[in-house]
């Protein structure tokens, strides 16, 4: 049973990646990774969604007849999206600004119902919610790295506004990576938030090819 | 009959979305509820913010409830206005020029000398990196109608330096400044039009026999 759990956090954070392996939700991901803050912000709400719907439609998931689930599972993750839009108008509205526009489009992102009717819908509560909350964490690691990888190239800072998101607190991760930069307006701009995609999906199937081969090379 | 079998039928699906949709319709209402003040005061204390922005020198009322609405070129136009002891000393409003992409909401702030004392942008939807150079974050040309009255420049100067005014445009992006500059101009004749009802003179007038 811990070999399933193992396998259900790689899933989420590497192989099976909502973004980098199932190429998933890319309508948010393009939208709000011009910066690694927003990614962050949006990958963490994303998150509390999958790990709430995750979790409700699993629990539920005997009484739900296979006929209606998809609108009722559409109509629970909408109902989610909606409360955590309410939550962060109401106590983070510094964040809503920032990130407001792009919340109800979690709603949008098939990747929460996709893991609702693949994953949550067969599997007891325990696993449901994990697979939930590491398919998040995964979204949020791509996002956040495709955003500081943008804001690095296009704007010469890292993390710019972190408090806003975090608190005070992180006004320290607020950095500027190239002084007087005068800015790669591409970067920043939709095609460059798909350059760097496809860069970083290159790049994780290299990795992953080495790894097999030398996982290959070691059983040989 | 066994659960499985009660599944499918047409009376238990519609039962379920029924209910799902009144548990789910409940939640909302409870979070809508719990969360309206808060989200109220929280865009209560942004307009507030964005209103002070734009004005300079002493008032002492709540410029939030000292309201007037008038016509205006783009439908009604709600006015705030911030006294010091009684008297308007200069107004903000809203106005909405055309850009590049869409629309640009800027709030202006006038004195009751007729001169701007601050325009921001409140929203807008131009070209990161070339047009957002209209958002005070990013470059002082905002700035630049500070003081400036229909008399300085004159009203036909009231342009870009692009189409023979005084305002600067930025390298590779002249549709965006030109709507600010525009907009601004309105909200100028809008208040040349409007001085009396704007300033409440018949009000000061009557309270002073």
């Amino acid at each position: 049973m811990s070999g399933n759990y193992t396998r259900i956090t790689r899933d989420g954070l590497w192989d099976n990646n909502i973004v980098f392996a199932q190429i998933l939700g890319l309508c948010p991901t393009m939208a709000v990774t011009s910066s690694a803050t927003n990614g962050l912000g949006m990958g963490l709400a994303t998150t509390a969604v999958l790990l709430a719907s995750n979790t409700i439609i699993s629990s539920v998931r005997n009484l739900i007849s296979p006929d209606v689930r998809i609108p009722v599972f559409i109509v629970l993750i909408a109902t989610l999206v909606t409360l955590v839009d309410v939550s962060l108008n109401a106590w983070a509205h510094d964040l809503y600004k920032v990130l407001g526009l792009y919340i109800a489009l979690i709603v949008a992102n098939c990747a929460v119902l996709g893991r609702a009717e693949a994953f949550a819908a067969k599997v007891g509560v325990g696993e449901a919610a994990l697979d939930g909350l590491m398919m998040g964490l995964g979204f949020t690691f791509a996002l956040t790295l495709i955003g500081g990888i943008r804001e690095v190239l296009g704007a010469g800072t890292l993390f710019a506004n972190a408090h806003l998101l975090l608190g005070p607190a992180f006004a320290f991760l607020e950095t500027t990576v190239v002084p007087d930069y005068k800015g790669f307006l591409l970067m920043i701009l939709p095609p460059g938030g798909f350059m760097v995609l496809g860069f970083l999906l290159a790049a994780k199937r290299v990795m992953d090819q080495r790894r097999a081969a030398r996982i290959a090379a070691a059983a040989a | 009959m066994s659960f499985a079998e009660l599944r499918t039928k047409i009376g238990y699906q519609g039962l379920l979305l029924g209910g799902v949709a009144l548990f789910t319709s409940a939640a909302l209402a409870i979070a809508s509820h719990s969360t309206e003040t808060d989200i109220r005061a929280a865009e209560a204390a942004d307009l507030k913010q964005s209103l002070t922005q734009v004005l300079t020198g002493e008032y002492d009322n709540d410029l939030i409830k000292d309201t007037v609405t008038l016509p205006g070129l783009d439908g009604e136009v709600k006015v705030y206005r911030a006294r010091h002891a009684g008297k308007v000393e200069a107004v903000v409003y809203r106005v909405v020029g055309h850009g590049y992409a869409g629309a640009i909401v800027c709030v202006m702030g006038v004195s009751r000398e007729g001169k701007v004392l601050g325009v921001r942008i409140v929203s807008h939807k131009e070209t990161p990196g070339l047009g957002d150079k209209i958002e005070p974050a990013k470059d002082k040309w905002i700035h630049s109608f500070e003081g400036k009255w229909l008399g300085d420049p004159p009203a036909d100067k009231w342009l870009v330096k692009k189409d023979g005014g005084v305002f600067d445009q930025f390298a590779g992006a002249t549709i965006t400044p030109r709507a600010v500059v525009k907009a601004v101009k309105q909200g100028m004749d809008f208040f040349a039009e409007n001085k009396v009802s704007l300033l409440d003179e018949a009000a000061a007038q009557g309270a002073k026999p």
